[in-house]
């Protein structure tokens, strides 16, 4: 470390103490639901005392064990959660597709252009990414009720790919543009065609950038509420518009933890994620584009 | 590259969005338009020994088949934009005729749907996007200074609240700040007050929704400093030191101007999804005391009756409001590019 970056201990236990809190703030929301969703309702909500949620004194008195499994049980047995997360998962693997299939075309494209055509596409794309999703379902409804597309899978996933699609084009225009010119130029000097030259060079080295994209789109397919509670019907719900309709009926019959086990099954995939990819999504976060 | 292949390259992307997004305001602005058909009243004329009497009734299979013949409803001109539920010119007129103050003003305009959402939406973007800044800009500088085999756990644990499902966090806070709860058992300790609860009143419920909404979007805010951080030029730094700047001084003059583009970067993102504020409200079911534009706008597609012309005017008013917000950074971005290259 070099003399300039050195820290006098005061500042140092500062910041350190300035992060623990930091990161109490950030993990233990998440620690304490997923401890508590193995418990009974009285003891995650504890009006007689706190600790209670900790040591599970109802749990023990009501199922005769510390843990329940009671919560996930009636998430995803009793009300199908299940099914909700397979559609999820279709709907995250059509969308990731889709997007990067269009938006590799779409941001290598822009990324090459010296036009000023090229630089107002993406200004609108900016426009566009700023348009909240709720105001553009509003116009999709009576069309979609009109020509009988509401309501199904295949709808939803369009949709989210083009509201996705200014995002990942940002994305991917930056990825692109750190990939030398040189490379596909040459190629094409040596009788490659745009398209050839795209296949045969670019795609063999353009993998770290589009991963990176692919994890963001995911994250918008996956976190999406506006668009897959408005445009998709009962049965073909995704996992966050049921977790929200468990808010609705549970809460009055008394077993608001089927939302409390739902809400930490959601959690999961994204906490394997964060483990495996930390690297990408910071490179993504901060490769100038756009934030997920 | 050639006019052509770039036409062709983009075209997939320009095609989606073109259709789903370009199109949607089409539809919307033209739904803000129009009305839904009023129920068609048929007049019967029962004549008894006692004379004759004229009763109405609606005409549910009439009413059905016009509404199915004209899904669109009825021309309405700009009537909705003006009617109570959005920028109620007639009442706003007589609140002020009628208000003794601004303060009485104001009050009154609360009560009107679009403006009190109006308000919330601003409150909340005016609020959120520099605390989140600031915060995220001090995690920044503190994971900077902490021992390297630190910061990959600390990046890792930030990380959360910002890449779990927006829907599902706000649950997780909301479940923690409920009266029985632990953060809302804690608030009753501190406020010495058995009884308060943060659902019950307005105040509390929106400082809830700021803190969650802080807590959620420091971490991207801290990770963009934190990667402008590891480029700040150290030969610079070691200079300032000789020349005996303190470390404040350090920050203030070295690194703080270097930073500030990314600053720029992080307001745009932040502005732009703060203006949308829409899933905390839902997950902490705050409707009754804080309603965004987003919200709005899910309240009237939701529900029974589908108010979509009411719907389609607060999207119209709410696009207006993103590009007033985006003007100033596409003002900025004609006189840098916009002259010819």
């Amino acid at each position: 470390m070099s003399k300039a970056t050195r820290l006098s201990p005061s500042v140092q236990v500062f910041a350190y103490s300035f992060l623990c809190l930091w990161l109490i703030l950030a993990a233990f929301p998440f620690l304490w639901t997923l401890w508590g969703s193995f418990k009974v309702e009285g003891d995650f909500f504890s009006k007689a005392d706190w600790v209670n949620s900790i040591l599970g004194t109802l749990t023990v008195v009501e199922t005769g064990g510390s843990f329940t499994g009671a919560g996930y049980y009636g998430a995803w047995v009793q009300e199908e959660f299940w099914r909700a997360a397979l559609n999820t998962l279709i709907v995250c693997v059509c969308v990731v597709t889709i997007s990067l299939t269009c938006g590799t075309l779409g941001g290598y494209a822009l990324s090459r252009s010296t036009y000023r055509y090229a630089f107002w596409f993406l200004i609108f794309a900016l426009m566009f990414r700023a348009m909240p999703p709720i105001t553009l379902v509003s116009g999709y409804l009576l069309p979609f009720f009109e020509w009988n597309l509401w309501g199904h899978l295949s709808t939803t996933i369009i949709v989210l790919v083009a509201i996705n699609q200014p995002f990942t084009l940002w994305m991917l225009h930056a990825f692109f543009k750190n990939i030398p010119k040189d490379l596909d130029e040459s190629a094409m000097v040596d009788g490659c065609t745009r398209f050839q030259a795209f296949r045969h060079v670019i795609i063999p080295v353009m993998w770290p950038g589009v991963i990176t994209t692919g994890l963001f789109s995911f994250l918008l397919a996956y976190n999406d509420f506006a668009v897959t509670t408005m445009l998709l019907s009962k049965e073909n719900q995704t996992m966050v518009p049921k977790l929200v309709s468990f808010l609705g009926t549970t809460q009055t019959k008394g077993n608001v933890m089927f939302a409390v086990a739902a809400a930490v099954s959601v959690t999961a995939p994204l906490f394997v994620m964060i483990i495996f990819f930390q690297k990408q999504i910071v490179s993504g976060l901060t490769a100038g584009a756009v934030k997920g | 590259m050639k006019h052509a292949s770039f036409f062709w390259f983009v075209l997939p992307s320009s095609l989606m969005m073109l259709l789903f997004i370009a199109f949607s305001i089409v539809s919307v602005v033209t739904q803000s338009l129009y009305q839904a058909h009023d129920q068609v009243i048929i007049e019967v004329e029962n004549c008894g020994p006692f004379g004759c009497t004229t009763d109405t009734s609606v005409d549910a299979q009439a009413t059905a088949a016009l509404r199915e013949a004209e899904p669109l409803g009825k021309w309405a001109g700009l009537s909705i934009y003006t009617d109570r539920n959005h920028l109620a010119f007639t009442e706003v007129g007589e609140a002020w005729v009628s208000s003794v103050s601004m303060r009485d003003f104001a009050g009154s305009l609360m009560n009107l749907p679009f403006y009190d959402a109006m308000a919330f939406t601003l409150t909340y973007t005016a609020v959120v996007t520099p605390l989140t800044i600031i915060l995220g800009f001090f995690i920044a500088i503190g994971v900077n200074a902490v021992a390297r085999a630190m910061r990959g756990p600390t990046i890792f644990l930030s990380l959360l609240p910002m890449i779990v499902t927006p829907i599902v966090g706000a649950l997780v806070l909301f479940w923690m700040v409920d009266a029985r709860g632990i953060l809302g058992a804690a608030l009753q300790w501190i406020a010495d007050d058995p009884n308060f609860s943060v659902k019950a009143s307005t105040p509390s419920m929106w400082v809830v929704l700021m803190v969650y909404g802080i807590w959620s979007s420091a971490p991207f805010a801290f990770i963009v400093y934190y990667a402008g951080l590891q480029t700040v030029n150290k030969d610079t730094l070691e200079a300032a030191m000789i020349d005996g700047a303190t470390r404040a001084q350090r920050i203030r003059y070295v690194v703080v101007p270097h930073l500030v583009p990314l600053t720029t970067f992080i307001a745009l993102i932040q502005l732009m999804d703060n203006f949308r504020v829409f899933e905390p409200i839902v997950s902490f079911s705050a409707q009754a005391h804080a309603r965004s534009l987003s919200y709005a706008i899910y309240t009237d597609l939701g529900g029974e009756t589908r108010l979509l012309s009411s719907a389609a005017a607060t999207s119209v008013l709410t696009i207006i409001g993103v590009a007033i917000l985006l003007s100033p950074v596409l003002v900025r971005t004609w006189r840098d590019f916009g002259s010819p290259r």
